[in-house]
Formats: C-alpha cells, sequence, structure tokens
C-alpha cells in the first residue's frame, strides 16, 4: 500500500479500467477479491460484491503520521505482499505524506502535506504510527518545532477516518509501560471526534492494515471492532482457540523447558508462559510474512501484544498464565499434568468457561468504536 | 553570497526524527547541527524486570534494524550469568543477524538512499535499448533487459501522468546535483522497484526461526525454535531447503544488482569521495563470533580502533574508555554539565531548555537535542560500516582487503576516497557482499551439526533464576547494520537492578562537546561540504543517509524509585 505508484492510476479511471490497462484479467481480480473476503471474514460469497465495489474506486489519498516509534509497523507493512496482485494493492491508494519513503524532505513535504490535507480535505485516510507524548508539553516528539499532539490533531481534523497502526497509537505500547515518563498515550486518547479503528500488535501483520484499507474503501466505512477498536475480521478469536498446537494442550502435552523432547515434537508452549489464551489476533490464521510462520509456529510463546498493556499485564513473558492477573483457573491445568489427560480436559472446560467471561468483561469496557461501525453480515467474533 | 539558515526537518527516509541546521556560505556549508527531537523513555520498565524479558523490550527501540537489540541483549544477559549458548544457536544468531544486515542495507541503498543520487524523472527520458545495454554489461541479472526496462519506463510514464505523484512529490528532480545518465536513473528505478519484492522474500528467514518479522522472537540461552528434521512443527526438512532458497536469492541479487550499480553509480559521483569524511577516527566492537561470542578470535568482523584515518595501525578498543557528555544535550548531571561519566555511572535526567514549542531555530542554543555525546578516550568516533570495513582492512582480513581493492579498481581511485561520503555508501555494499557470501557456510555449519545428530538450540541449566547468583553484571556487544552497539546489565536478586545502551547513530549524531568537537553527522556537513541551493538540499541528504541514521533514539529513563539512574540510547 506504501510503494510508489509505478502504475499510473489517472483521476478520471476506475480501478477496473486501471487494472485492465494493466493486463489484470478479470479472473485474477476476482480471485483476488475471494481471498479478500476470506481475510475480511465476510465469507468467499461476498468476493462479488467487493469486486463491484473495488472497481468502482478511485485513488484515494492516505496521510500517514509517524510519532513517538520504532518505525517497525511502516517496515511491517512493507513486508504486506501478493506475487502478482500485491503491487495492485499498493495503488489502491496515493500515498502523499510518509517520513519513511518521501523523496523529499524539510519544507518541501511539510508544503506537499498541507496541500494534499487541503485539498482532500474530508476524504483522506490517516494512518497514524507512534504514540503522543503528553508531559512537559509534548517535548518529547517534535517535527519541524511542533508537537507530536499538534500534528495528530491538525491531521486528524481533515481525515475521513484514522487508522491508529500498532500498538504505539493503540495505548502508547512500550513507552506507555508503567511508568511512562513521558507520558506516551495512544490516538484515542487525543482525538475524539473521528472513527478510529485500531490494527493492534507489536508490530501488527501487514496485511492487517491492508485488508482495512480494503474494507473501507469497499463498504465506505470502518470494519465491526471489539472493545479496543480492533477490527473483528482479524482480533475476533483468541489465539488459543485458533491455535496450531491447541490438540497438544487439550491433550495435555506441553514443553516444559525449551528444546526439550516435547519441543521437538511441537507440543504446546503453555507452560513455557505462553499469553494465546489471552490474547486476540489473527496471527494464527493470517501468519506473517507471506504466510512462512508465527512466533508459536517458531516454537516461541506469544507475548500477547495485541492486547493493551501488555507490556505490563503479560510480564513475565515466561510466566504461565496464572502468574497475570484475572486467570488463576488456568493454573488447574498446570497444577492437575500433563500427564492426566481428563484432568486436563476438565481443567480446559472451566478454564474456557473464566477466560470466555474476562473478554465479555472487557469488551463492555468500551473506549471508543467508531461512530460508522456497524456489525458485519457474517460476524462470528 | 550572504550567510543562509537553513533547517530540513524532517529528515525523510531515515528511521525516526532528524533535524538538521546549517549555516550555508557561497554554496557551503559553514555550520551544521545535528538534533533528536523524539524521547521516549523505554528501559524504566526493565528494572525491576525479569531479565530474560529484557531482549524484548530493547527490541523494540528499533523496528528497522529489529534484531539487533534482542540479540544484544541477550549476549548481556548470557553473560551476566555465565550462560554458554549451544553452537546451532550462536549460528541461526548470526544467520538472522546476517541476513538483517543484507536486507537492511539494501532496503537503505534503493528505498532510502537511492532518491539522493537517482533522478527519477529522468528515467523518463531514457533510452531502453541503451539502458539494457549498460545493464548487461556491468550484470549477469536477467531483468535487465530492454523489454523489461521499457515496462517499467511506461509504469513510470503513467503514474508522473496522473499528476499524482505520491511520496514523489516536491523530490528535488532536476536538481544539478544529479549526475547520472537517464539509462542508469532508469536502471535503478527498475531495481528499486524489484528490492522492494526481493526484501520481503528473504527477511522471511526471520519468520522461520523467530516466527515473525518485524520483532521477531530470540530466547536468553539460546534460540526457541526446536530442531527436528523429521516433525512438521520445527525446523525441519522443509523449513532448511526454503532457508536454502532465500540466501540462494538474497546472495544473487546483492551480487547482480545490488552491487553492480552501487559501483556503476559510484563512478559517476566519484566528487563525493573528497566531500563529507568527517570525524577521522572509527570504532568497531566486532560482529558474527563463529565461535563462543566471548573469543574475540572468532569474529568474522574484527573489533578495533582507527585513529585519525591511519590504517596502518589499529588499537585496541576497551569498553572502559567510553566516556558520556550533556554539554550539548537535554539532561542535567548530578556532578555538573562538564562532566564525563563511564555509562556504568551514567545519569539520565531529562531536562529540556529549548524553546517552547512551535519554535522556528535551535541553532542559538547551547542545548539543541536529546542525544548525549559519547566520546572515546575524549574523541568523537565513527561507528557504521565504514569504520568496520577500515578495522578489518587495517587488520588484513583477507576478504575485505580483495573487495575493497575490486572496488577502488573498478572507479580507478585510491583508498583515500574511502574516508567520505562516498567512503560510507560503499562499505555498506562491501560488507553486504562478503555477508551474502557468508551465509551459505553458516547454514553449511548448522546442517553439518544437524547431519551428526547434534541439534542443541538451547542451554537450560541456567535458565531459574534459583541458579542464578545473588549478583552479577554483563556486558553484551554486537555491531549492528548501524555500527557498534552495546548493552550492560546488572542484576541482583533475579531482577534487573540496571540496564545501559550505547548506540551507533548516539555515537554518529552526537552534538558538539565542551571542546567544542562536533559529532560525526556535523562534521561530515562542515568538511568541504557542498549546498547548492539551500531551498533543495539534495546535498545535505546524502551525507546524513551515508550513515543510514536510525534515531528512535535518545531513551534515557530515570528509575521509579529514584534510586539508580538508568539510560537506553537507542538506535
Amino acid at each position: 500500500m506504501i510503494t510508489p505508484s509505478a502504475y499510473g492510476w489517472t483521476e478520471s479511471e476506475t480501478l477496473r479500467q486501471h487494472l485492465e490497462s494493466r493486463g489484470v484479467s478479470r479472473r485474477d481480480f476476482l480471485k483476488f477479491c475471494g481471498e479478500i473476503a476470506v481475510v475480511l471474514g465476510v465469507g468467499a460469497a461476498a468476493a462479488p460484491r467487493i469486486a463491484r465495489a473495488l472497481e468502482a474506486v478511485k485513488r484515494p489519498t492516505v496521510i500517514w503520521l509517524q510519532l513517538q516509534e520504532c518505525t517497525g509497523c511502516v517496515e511491517s507493512v512493507l513486508r504486506t505482499a501478493d506475487p502478482t496482485i500485491g503491487d495492485l494493492l499498493l495503488d489502491l491508494v496515493s500515498l502523499d505524506y510518509n517520513h519513511t519513503l518521501m523523496a523529499g524532505a524539510g519544507t518541501a513535504v511539510e508544503k506537499a502535506k498541507q496541500s494534499s490535507m487541503a485539498a482532500n480535505k474530508g476524504k483522506y485516510i490517516l494512518v497514524v504510527t507512534g504514540s503522543i507524548p503528553t508531559k512537559e508539553g509534548g517535548i518529547y516528539t517534535m517535527v519541524g518545532g511542533r508537537t507530536a499532539e499538534v500534528l495528530v490533531k491538525e491531521a486528524a481534523d481533515g481525515a475521513a477516518a484514522i487508522l491508529a497502526v500498532g500498538a504505539c497509537a493503540h495505548f502508547g505500547s512500550v513507552q506507555a509501560a508503567r511508568p511512562n515518563p513521558t507520558g506516551a498515550v495512544g490516538v484515542r486518547d487525543i482525538i475524539k471526534n473521528r472513527p478510529i479503528v485500531n490494527i493492534a500488535g507489536c508490530p501488527p501483520i501487514g496485511d492487517t492494515v491492508t485488508a482495512t484499507v480494503v474494507h473501507f474503501l469497499t463498504y465506505g466505512r470502518l470494519p465491526a471492532v471489539d472493545g479496543e477498536g480492533r477490527p473483528l475480521f482479524a482480533y475476533g478469536k483468541r489465539i488459543h482457540d485458533q491455535c496450531t498446537r491447541r490438540a497438544h494442550f487439550d491433550a495435555g502435552q506441553f514443553v516444559q523447558a525449551f528444546d526439550d523432547e516435547s519441543a521437538r515434537k511441537g507440543f504446546c508452549l503453555y507452560s513455557v508462559g505462553c499469553k494465546g489464551p489471552a490474547t486476540f489476533s489473527p496471527c494464527p490464521i493470517f501468519q506473517w510474512n507471506t504466510r512462512t510462520s508465527w512466533p508459536i509456529g517458531a516454537g516461541h510463546p506469544c507475548i500477547g501484544c495485541t492486547e493493551p498493556h501488555f507490556w505490563d499485564t503479560m510480564t513475565p513473558f515466561y510466566g504461565r498464565l496464572p502468574n497475570v492477573g484475572g486467570f488463576a483457573v488456568e493454573q488447574r491445568v498446570d497444577t492437575i499434568g500433563a500427564a492426566l489427560a481428563i484432568g486436563a480436559a476438565a481443567g480446559i472446560a472451566t478454564h474456557a468457561a473464566a477466560t470466555v467471561y474476562t473478554q465479555i468483561k472487557r469488551r463492555k469496557a468500551t473506549h471508543q468504536v467508531p461512530e460508522t461501525a456497524t456489525e458485519p453480515e457474517n460476524q462470528d467474533g | 553570497m550572504a550567510r543562509t539558515r537553513v533547517v530540513v526537518d524532517p529528515i525523510t527516509r531515515i528511521e525516526g526524527h532528524l533535524r538538521i541546521e546549517a549555516q550555508s556560505e557561497n554554496g557551503k556549508i559553514a555550520k551544521a547541527w545535528a538534533s533528536s527531537t523524539q524521547f521516549r523513555g523505554i528501559e524504566i520498565i526493565m528494572q525491576g524486570r525479569d531479565p530474560r524479558d529484557a531482549w524484548a523490550f530493547t527490541q523494540r527501540i528499533c523496528g528497522v534494524c529489529t534484531t539487533v537489540h534482542a540479540i544484544a541483549s541477550c549476549r548481556a544477559v548470557e553473560d551476566a550469568l555465565d550462560i554458554r549458548i549451544p553452537a546451532n544457536a550462536n549460528t541461526i544468531r548470526n544467520l538472522v543477524h546476517g541476513m538483517q544486515f543484507i536486507q537492511d542495507h539494501v532496503i537503505h541503498f534503493y528505498h532510502l538512499h537511492a532518491l539522493d543520487w537517482v533522478d527519477v524523472v529522468s528515467a523518463l527520458s531514457a533510452d531502453p535499448a541503451a539502458a539494457a545495454k549498460i545493464g548487461q554489461s556491468i550484470s549477469p541479472w536477467p531483468n535487465n533487459g530492454e523489454s523489461e526496462l521499457r515496462a517499467v519506463q511506461n509504469r513510470l510514464k503513467q503514474f508522473v501522468g496522473t499528476g499524482q505523484l505520491g511520496i514523489f512529490t516536491n523530490g528535488y528532480w532536476g536538481h544539478p546535483a544529479y549526475k547520472l545518465p537517464p539509462e542508469v536513473n532508469l536502471l535503478a528505478v527498475s531495481h528499486y522497484l524489484e528490492a522492494l519484492d526481493w526484501q520481503r522474500d528473504v527477511i522471511r528467514l526471520h519468520t522461520v526461526f523467530g516466527g515473525k518479522n518485524p520483532h521477531p522472537n530470540f530466547l536468553v540461552g539460546g534460540m526457541a525454535s526446536a530442531i527436528n528434521i523429521d516433525s512438521t512443527a520445527t525446523i525441519n526438512a522443509e523449513r532448511i531447503s526454503d532457508l536454502m532458497g532465500m540466501i540462494t536469492r538474497a546472495r544473487a541479487f546483492v551480487e547482480q544488482v545490488y552491487w553492480p550499480d552501487l559501483v556503476a553509480i559510484a563512478g559517476f559521483y566519484k566528487d563525493w569521495g573528497a566531500i563529507g569524511g568527517g570525524v577521522p577516527n572509527f570504532l568497531a566492537c566486532g560482529e558474527f563470533p563463529e565461535g563462543d561470542v566471548r573469543d574475540l578470535e572468532t569474529l568474522y568482523f574484527p573489533r578495533g580502533i582507527i585513529l585519525d584515518k591511519n590504517l596502518a595501525k589499529v588499537h585496541e578498543y576497551d569498553p572502559k574508555k567510553v566516556q558520556e557528555y550533556i554539554h550539548s544535550s537535554w539532561y542535567e548531571y548530578s556532578k555538573g554539565d562538564a562532566a564525563g561519566l563511564h555509562p556504568f555511572e551514567g545519569e539520565t535526567t531529562p531536562k529540556y531548555t529549548g524553546p517552547k514549542p512551535p519554535w522556528t531555530y535551535l541553532q542559538d542554543e547551547t542545548k539543541y537535542t536529546w542525544m548525549k555525546t559519547p566520546r572515546y578516550e575524549g574523541r568523537p568516533m565513527q561507528v557504521g560500516p565504514l569504520a568496520r570495513m577500515l578495522v578489518a582492512y587495517g587488520s588484513g582480513h583477507k576478504d575485505v582487503r580483495e573487495l575493497v581493492g575490486e572496488a577502488l579498481g573498478k572507479l580507478n581511485v585510491g583508498p583515500e576516497v574511502l574516508f567520505s561520503t562516498l567512503g560510507r555508501t560503499a562499505a555498506r555494499g562491501i560488507e553486504t557482499v562478503l555477508l551474502a557470501r557468508k551465509m551459505e557456510q553458516w547454514l553449511g555449519d548448522l546442517n553439518g551439526r544437524i547431519k551428526n545428530g547434534d541439534v542443541a538450540t538451547f542451554t537450560k541449566n541456567k535458565w531459574e533464576p534459583s541458579s542464578w547468583p545473588a549478583k552479577s553484571e554483563g556486558y553484551g556487544y554486537l555491531d549492528a547494520p548501524r555500527g557498534a552497539l552495546g548493552h550492560w546489565v546488572q542484576i541482583e536478586d533475579g531482577k534487573i537492578a540496571r540496564y545501559q545502551c550505547v548506540v551507533p547513530s548516539t555515537w554518529n549524531c552526537s552534538p558538539r562537546d565542551a571542546q567544542g568537537q562536533t559529532g560525526p553527522y556535523e562534521s561530515s556537513l562542515e568538511d568541504n561540504h557542498p549546498l547548492v541551493d539551500p531551498e533543495r538540499p539534495l546535498e545535505i541528504l546524502r551525507t546524513i543517509h551515508s550513515y543510514d541514521p536510525c534515531m528512535a533514539c535518545g531513551v534515557h529513563v530515570l528509575d521509579a524509585e529514584g534510586r539508580e539512574v538508568v539510560e537506553v540510547r537507542v538506535q
């Protein structure tokens, strides 16, 4: 999405016409729409509808602000790809401002941003990565002599929608961890009058960002979200419930130490600290880096990075979940032990009920649900 | 011409927030100020935390060089607890870090640095047939044919025709400092696009071993990715063959695209071999241990120091001789602003004294940055690819000497051009070629051990805190893509008591010290440095980008209890 658009897309052209001029067949395009429909969780049957919407779409403007951050989220979106049709998605938008990739610098790019925001007022998509430091009048992040808070307010003013991408824009991430020396907060804590969707994760999977943009272009609104403002199509289920190692959990087969015989058999990582049971994330389904693998798949426990304030609530990372507040029931699985499969199964039932209850409680503690969000047709979250 | 105030903020195509101010006179830069305008304060939460978690916190210092702080952190904790990791884990870390170098340096060259030398608009007027001829004369790369290049040019024409230039808006196109013929510009644009696809592919090596990129997972004591070539859920035969493909494709692109492009483009900018040299001292802490990390003899890139550009003498690097100052930085010391403190005595009390935002200039301020000022025996030092290659060259490193000689020969220039903006950019390419060739050997080492039945990836005897001493401390070094990095950790009663980092971009972006010595960025900009048009500061971008700034830095943290001062400056 953020590559320079080397394929020309004229103002008057629809995407369908544009694709034809680039030699993309309708068959390939429909196949792509089918895949996107699955990613979005609306079912393959919705593919024709997505196709119709995308075909008619005009190239919208994206302004991307990078605030108090590490640039990992930009890098993650750079990894988004589909070998034949990926470039196409990259062409869905006109990226008019992004520090990492812009050719010009200084006043030249600030002017470009101002003129683009003015020309597309009320229509552009604002992507924000990074948090906003609020202490000491905001002097902990300044660009061009102005603070992050001023910059994000200015850009939000004319935005149609805001994508808060990554844990920093979501809740402040690592710099907001206790005791948060710079007073770092997420976008939702500063901007109250615009629809915001939180693409959670440290960083999020790039495809989640892309799919959210497609959703916005296709349906004219942001996707339905949970209490954390995260799209349900990606964050609607717990890692634990989609995990490729779940069968081992159910069977009471746990890795007790890294690189033990159980680890070499790919058993469940719960005992070495996996936070999958408390984490809503698309990792096991979307996977990472063109579906190469994902953290648990590569043998490391989940650290819960899509959850708010995970640096405080999910640490120590190698401590079992019972050590984290709110999951005492799960201790039973552990104390019952791996050998007693029946006992473990009983533990699972209790554990499942307890965690679901916790999730419901959290979702009720709504932070900010976009005004435009409605329930999707085929919601299963 | 009168003295002109120049401000470039934001400096784009870097990691993080960097501001350059300068005064220009008669087409040259007279004075320069480099200012880091972001402070994050990450590491306070590490105090009192489990040291086995530290890699994940410090990794978030930077998402571009996303592995380097994690590995340095693991090494620091392993040093403190005297953990010897298995040979497989060390090799896997070398593979991961090696691919980080390769991918990061190629991205830097094409996506962050190339547009300083390549005029995208000029490529529109190229003759694709002539461009193909040039391309085929410098490389066997199959995509340098006329039809491929014509297709790229047509895409570009359509794109420019829309008037929606996206990230190319307000670039410095047509600037007189652009010297490449249109055909070379077209080749470079073509490879800019190819590199975007290439980088996504080869970085998947991180995903195989660490589960994702950016921010793959690591583990104190080794790596979490267990090896069992007969299991579906581990590093197995399928994963190994995938890795072989990535490593082959990484090397092919580096040898057939990046390196020939770099040499070809450099040939048009030889004058930049006499511009932007700056600080004449170079520091490399060494990297890629092929045995235990403590055995410096096994480092592929050696450790050492070059002083005053004298390649005949490589000095020993002693981490104890590092001191940090705050003369020009927004901090205060209990001993006063003139003190220089070793990192183990470091204090970090942020104290912003700059103008209240919004403001216009910082160059009239005594203190003008969140960066501190590291000095080695009082000297400013350059770190990074050039420092590594010079130290290796001076140490008689066979591979480095051969490739440096080849590059100098092709360009028909002497070694003095290495001390320049061009030299920094060339050194980055040289080490990328060497590492791209090295990866096959490392994977071969791993496979050899697996074949012999050694699949260990983790040392478990010191995993439990009950096995740790009451007090310990350790040092983790790592020569990252952008230069020498150090993590220092002190552990008490199973928790982190103190954690410090000294980071490459802090060395390079350091401001003036009390003696008036400028840091490497500033010094380079003041060294025979042109600036033809202050409104379009293309030349400043060239020199600053030659350092590949990674600015998510100035992360200095106070302990919550005020007991200890922690400081982390970030690459």
